[in-house]
């Protein structure tokens, strides 16, 4: 279970309290601090509805991607646990291996764990109850591996039972304890199990009647979670054991793999490796995955929450550079999703068109107001004429936003359409122009005009060159994306689209009467294809266009040029970004700031930033004041180890002096700021190692001019015991922060662990 | 070595009844018409082994016609049965506390000794070391099935050695053994990872609890190997050697196909040792793939195209299929059911598991991989030259060094400190990264994928050194994909 807090040690978790207590707490915490509080409430209302629902809707893809390689993993446990009872001789003669899937998942290791939930669910559900899943960190041992697995196995089916089967709990809790953790023990246990379920009526259990159905023996499966962080040694021990057992106990594998299948033969000697009988299966890769998450979630109307195109901009480069992990994005997703509606007053109005109608009645003068202050608004009343009245009048305000909310949803429900014709019109074209991808083609449209592109461009004038073929299943694959939509402008734009494909075809019928000069004109554009060379291409574009230009064209290039003009139009009817578009702040989370700071921490360069320029610190830490319940005298830095991420809390004691004069002028260290900052500052002066006497005398000069003693004086600089102790104190934090460390080369020097200066 | 094991035998001065010696002089009285060595010679051919077929193993004390079952089960491993059955003596005399029997892996130890046990009914428990993770488990069996469960119950919860004894003693006062008990213990050689007083006490078990006990080891490692330091009580070695090609014929050919004559089997049996013997002795090994191909041997006899004496035509057919074999799923490339659907299918080429090597990485990542390749194996001090925009005077020339001949690839990776793997991630990535949170767990990440290998292990907190896992191969794969070249920045390649 998670906490939230930062620091190790020993947590209780009461057995949850009931939902809607639970809610509430949520609320609270949502309220607090909320910006436009009024309407809150309301806002959180909507923000959990979307959440669930992009929850559910998460899941049920996830299930859909996941369904095929789980359907051919089922076939293989089905298959083995079938196959083993054959009495021929081949099967006799035969070593007899373990059956084992090679599951390849990829390196996105945060998304496997719910790819593996809904395998083992669904093996428990269709092939057999015993489904044991091990992770890595919990088997660091061949005796703990032993250990989960009996427990596993054996609690999962006692877990299921009635009171028939607590009494065989008791005895299996005995046996455990007397044949301590063999598998001896689970292959009796097995047998008893078996024997029993075969002996009970079918009537009266009604989940294992599938096992009963389909073979007596149900194997026996245990899930490998992450193959790669298993310790081989221990691996190959249980392994050799498991092959012990094989002729008495339907066992099978499944390692998941993050790498690739050959760590597998890293991983196992041969004389290990032949005891198993690997089946490999390959999921799906993970960019596919997202590019259906976001299908699904951002590209389209039926969601009125929005992001940003920077904001998009920073989950995917996360996702790509960083992890791959597809929770994640969704994560980034959720923490988008609470901040819009925590920091946007007007999000309110972020929901479906008539619940928006109704929250527009709902808005105070507060809100009104906001929408006045909105820089959308402000841009589209210049634009209008009577700005008067919407100034002060409030009613006629309401109106207008109904009006422009209604707008606002229409262009959603008009924009994803025309982008997806869009992208499937030029994802195929040489060297993608607009992108490969179609999330590429909605950044840049988020960005700017599109058409006002070069690449929008030169795609236009790739489509003008394409043959008639290529143009006419294009076209056609937009009018099926088009097909579904219902929205007037885009039905009217299928009946045109429509004609154009009619026009085109009838070209067709009338080329074969007497075959035009056309025909042997095959498509330049494929030929491009191959030869991807920018120089190339630029060339034949010239070429092209000359030879454009001296010939006349025939019909089916004039009906071309129309089909190009007409996307053309659509385009800029409907891919404008929606920054012009009046209210988009209600629907657009755009701080994409505060979602990469959440997101990709970086302890290291704050850590720094707070020793070096403490004052903004502490500052804010005063306007805070006792609001949150931190003392003003100290900051939590969370820190985070260079190669482990370990989470620890360190609390610096700031000595605030009373004149809080922390900011100097030229940027060098302020003999006011807490002793910790004095010694970095310091301490970046010194090269690789640093004399701590040396390091002292300084610390002690500067803190002696803090405390206003007159330089002149005898004492000055003098090192007395306080300051002694302060700077050792410093110190040690230092060195707890990694900045320094003890070395053995000279006693009384540190070595910096950073590089860089002042 | 025959030598030295008879010394042990007849070593003077230990109180357990001389039978052994005697029974082995009675046994070689016995041989006296084989090669001068008879006890630890292997059968030299096919023409002496008949000498030695089914009937010569007999022993006062057991049953005849077990012992002739016996046997007929042991083809080719007649002189250890032989020395083994006479080590034993007579079911109630007392064996020798301890024996070592070693050989190569399916050099028939297990099975010898099992077929000793199960036909000839003695008293007996078997136990895999692999499968004692704790000492406990293996006293618990022992107790067990010598005594019942009960006996078993008595030992307390973490049962030290003595515990052991002490239970065992008590027990066996009650009831004191008719026969010996043997104890069995398979793949001896993980005794030498146990307590250090396990396996000195095991080889004197009679001894210590006074009892007709044997302890036989089971090890494909010589006892030279074993012997702790501190010095032990000898067992008697008993050596396995390895089947030669015409046993492993021999024994190959008896499990021939029911609906098939025994020459037919015999030939195939042939054929597969030509292709196989060279690469692989192991007979598991060469059963399964007898087993997993044989099939694909019939189907022209099975066809009625070929006849079933037509040796040379059915060579010319299984000959390639064997060599395919013996690429894939000899090495577990392919696995057997995929071997055998491919027959089924004739579809073309499978790839192995080791043609998988593509992974694909974050781009970061990706970098973080490359920058750690290069800090493996570039010497240190080459840094400055690869990433240094103006190294200055540094030219290739004179920082080559003469005796720095032998390439760094050959040598393998060496570990570098954390500092030097960002500062080298940092050249070489293209573009600006903040030293976040996730590219330090990125680097946790590609340890636990076994690209990057922590080296050491006690200072975590400043400087963990690490080494890079991967091929040159495929770091240039992944360098391909980001349009790195990185032969160019490996100072072997220079
Ligand atoms: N002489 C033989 N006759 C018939 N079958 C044999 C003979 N020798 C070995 N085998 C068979 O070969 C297989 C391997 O033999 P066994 O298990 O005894 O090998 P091992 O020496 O114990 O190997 P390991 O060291 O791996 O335990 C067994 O299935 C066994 O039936
Ligand atoms: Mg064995």
């Amino acid at each position: 279970m998670a906490t939230s807090s930062f620091s190790r040690g020993c947590f209780v978790f009461k057995p949850s309290a009931k939902k809607k207590k639970m809610a509430v707490g949520l609320e609270r915490y949502f309220t607090h601090g909320c910006e436009g509080s009024e309407s809150s409430e309301v806002r959180f209302k909507i923000c959990l509805d979307l959440w669930n629902k992009v929850k559910m809707e998460t899941e049920a893809l996830q299930d859909e991607l996941n369904r095929n390689i789980l359907d051919s993993l089922l076939e293989f446990t089905r298959k083995c646990s079938s196959t083993r009872d054959h009495s021929d001789w081949a099967s006799q003669m035969r070593a007899s291996e373990i059956p084992t899937a090679a599951l390849v998942l990829g390196v996105n290791v945060p998304d496997h764990d719910m790819t593996f939930q809904s395998l083992s669910d669904l093996l428990r559900h269709s092939v057999t109850p015993h489904v044991a899943s091990l992770q890595a960190k919990e088997c660091a041992a061949l005796k703990h591996l032993m250990k989960r697995v009996l427990e596993r196995l054996m609690s999962t089916v006692v877990a299921v039972g009635d009171e028939e089967e607590e009494e065989l709990q008791q005895t299996d809790t005995e046996l455990q304890k007397s044949v301590h953790c063999s598998l001896t023990a689970l292959c009796d246990w097995y047998i008893s199990k078996t024997k029993k379920s075969s002996c009970s009526t079918p009537g009266k259990k009604r989940s294992s009647s599938v096992v009963d159905g389909q073979h007596q023996q149900p194997p026996v499966v245990i899930i490998f979670k992450d193959l790669e962080a298993f310790n081989p040694r221990v691996l190959q021990d249980f392994i050799l054991i498991c092959s012990r057992y094989i002729q008495r106990l339907p066992l099978m594998f499944i390692f998941g793999i993050a790498t690739s299948p050959s760590t597998i033969q890293h991983m196992l000697p041969n004389s290990v490796s032949s005891l198993l009988c690997i089946e490999l299966f390959q999921s799906l890769s993970c960019t596919q995955h997202l590019t259906t998450v976001i299908d699904k979630l951002i590209l389209t109307s039926s969601f009125p929450f929005k992001l940003s195109g920077k904001v998009m901009q920073v989950l995917v480069s996360i996702f790509l550079y960083h992890d791959f992990s597809v929770r994640n994005f969704i994560k980034g997703l959720q923490l988008a999703l609470l901040e819009h509606f925590h920091s946007q007053p007007l999000s309110s109005l972020c929901c479906r068109k008539n619940e928006a109608r109704l929250n527009v009645q709902q808005l105070g003068p507060a809100d009104l107001e906001r929408i006045r202050q909105l820089p959308s608004f402000k841009r589209y009343l210049k634009e209008q004429e009577e700005q008067d009245n919407l100034m002060t009048d409030d009613a006629h305000l309401k109106d207008l936003c109904q009006k422009l909310i209604k707008d606002l949803h229409k262009y959603h429900k008009n924009y994803y359409p025309i982008l997806r014709c869009l992208h499937c019109l030029t994802s195929s074209l040489p060297r993608y122009p607009l992108g490969k991808q179609i999330r590429e083609l909605h950044l840049i449209c988020l960005e700017k005009n599109v058409w006002e592109s070069e690449d929008y461009q030169s795609a236009m004038k790739l489509l003008k060159m394409l043959a008639k073929d290529e143009l006419i299943s294009l076209l056609q694959t937009c009018a099926e994306v088009l097909q579904p939509v219902r929205s007037k402008k885009m039905k009217n734009a299928l009946v045109q689209l429509e004609e154009l494909l009619a026009k085109l075809k009838l070209l067709d019928a009338a080329a074969e009467v007497g075959p035009s000069v056309e025909e042997n004109l095959t498509s330049p554009v494929r030929n491009l294809q191959k030869k991807t060379d920018l120089f190339q291409l630029q060339k034949m574009l010239l070429e092209m266009n000359e030879s454009r230009r001296s010939k006349r064209m025939s019909p089916f290039e004039i009906l071309r040029n129309e089909a190009v003009e007409f996307v053309d139009s659509l385009v800029k009817n409907h891919l404008s970004p929606p920054e012009s578009k009046p209210l988009y702040e209600v629907c657009y989370y755009t701080s994409s700031a505060t979602v990469r700071r959440h997101l990709n921490a970086t302890p290291r360069t704050s850590i720094q930033a707070a020793l070096s320029s403490p004052y903004s610190y502490i500052q804010e830490l005063k306007e805070r004041g006792n609001d949150r319940r931190m003392g003003s005298d100290s900051v939590l830095v969370v820190l985070v180890d260079q190669n482990q991420a370990v989470y620890c809390g360190v609390k610096f004691t700031l000595r605030l002096s009373a004149n809080n004069s922390l900011k100097t002028e030229d940027g060098t260290v302020s003999n006011a700021a807490p002793d910790i900052c004095i010694a970095y500052k310091l301490h970046l002066e010194c090269g690789r190692l640093i004399n701590l006497y040396d390091w002292l005398e300084a610390y002690s000069t500067v803190v002696s001019a803090a405390e206003g003693s007159n330089p002149d004086s005898d004492g000055f600089g003098k090192v007395d015991e306080v300051k002694h102790a302060r700077f050792i104190r410093a110190v040690s934090e230092l060195e707890f922060l990694g900045f320094i460390k003890a070395t053995r080369k000279k006693t009384d020097h540190v070595a910096r662990l950073t590089w860089g200066g002042c | 070595m025959h030598q030295s094991a008879e010394n042990e035998t007849c070593a003077p001065a230990k109180s357990y009844p001389r039978k052994v010696v005697f029974s082995i002089c009675a046994h070689i009285q016995q041989r006296e018409m084989s090669p001068p060595e008879p006890v630890f010679v292997t059968p030299a051919g096919g023409g002496s082994e008949q000498s030695w077929m089914a009937g010569l193993l007999e022993h006062p004390g057991y049953d005849e016609e077990r012992l002739r079952r016996v046997s007929e089960q042991l083809s080719c491993r007649e002189v250890q049965a032989g020395l083994l059955l006479s080590l034993m003596g007579q079911p109630q005399q007392y064996c020798y506390p301890s024996l070592f029997i070693y050989g190569h892996r399916a050099s028939g130890k297990s099975h010898v000794v099992n077929v000793f046990m199960k036909d000839l009914e003695l008293p007996h428990v078997t136990v895999s070391c692999v499968e004692c993770v704790s000492v406990a488990l293996l006293f618990e069996k022992v107790l067990r099935s010598f005594f019942g469960c009960d006996a078993a119950s008595l030992l307390p919860r973490s049962p030290s050695l003595s515990d052991f004894v002490r239970i065992y003693r008590q027990q066996s006062s009650q009831s004191p053994a008719k026969q010996t008990r043997y104890i069995v213990m398979e793949k001896a050689e993980l005794l030498r990872d146990a307590d250090v007083n396990l396996l000195p006490a095991l080889l004197r078990l009679q001894e210590l609890v006074k009892d007709n006990v044997s302890v036989i080891l089971l090890s494909e490692i010589v006892w030279d190997k074993f012997r702790p330091n501190t010095g032990c009580f000898e067992p008697l070695l008993l050596h396995f050697p390895d089947y030669s090609k015409g046993e492993l014929q021999q024994i190959l050919s008896t499990d021939r196909h029911p609906s098939y004559s025994a020459e037919f089997y015999s030939s195939y049996i042939n054929i597969l040792l030509g292709v196989f013997y060279p690469v692989c002795r192991d007979l598991r090994e060469l059963r399964h793939l007898a087993a997993l191909n044989f099939s694909k041997f019939c189907e022209p006899v099975a066809a009625g195209k070929v006849k079933e004496m037509d040796t040379h035509k059915l060579w010319k057919n299984i000959e390639p299929h064997l060599k395919k074999a013996m690429q894939t799923v000899y090495l577990r490339e392919v696995s057997s059911l995929q071997w055998e659907q491919m027959e089924e299918h004739e579809s073309g080429a499978l790839r192995g598991l080791s043609a998988h090597t593509h992974v694909e990485l974050p781009y970061y990542s990706k970098f973080l991989l490359i920058a750690a390749y290069l800090a493996s194996y570039n010497p240190a001090r080459t840094d400055k030259r690869f990433f240094l925009k103006h190294h200055g005077k540094i030219r290739k020339t004179n920082f080559l060094k003469k005796n720095e001949k032998t390439s760094n690839h050959l040598l393998g990776p060496k570990p570098f400190p954390l500092d030097r793997l960002l500062a080298v991630f940092y050249s070489v990535v293209d573009s600006r990264v903040a030293p976040t949170a996730s590219i330090f767990s990125q680097i946790s990440s590609l340890v636990t994928l076994q690209l990057l290998t922590l080296v050491s292990h006690d200072d975590q907190l400043d400087t963990p050194k690490y080494k890079c896992a991967v091929s040159l191969d495929f770091i240039s794969a992944i360098s391909r994909t980001v349009n790195f070249d990185i032969v160019k920045y490996l100072y072997d390649f220079l």
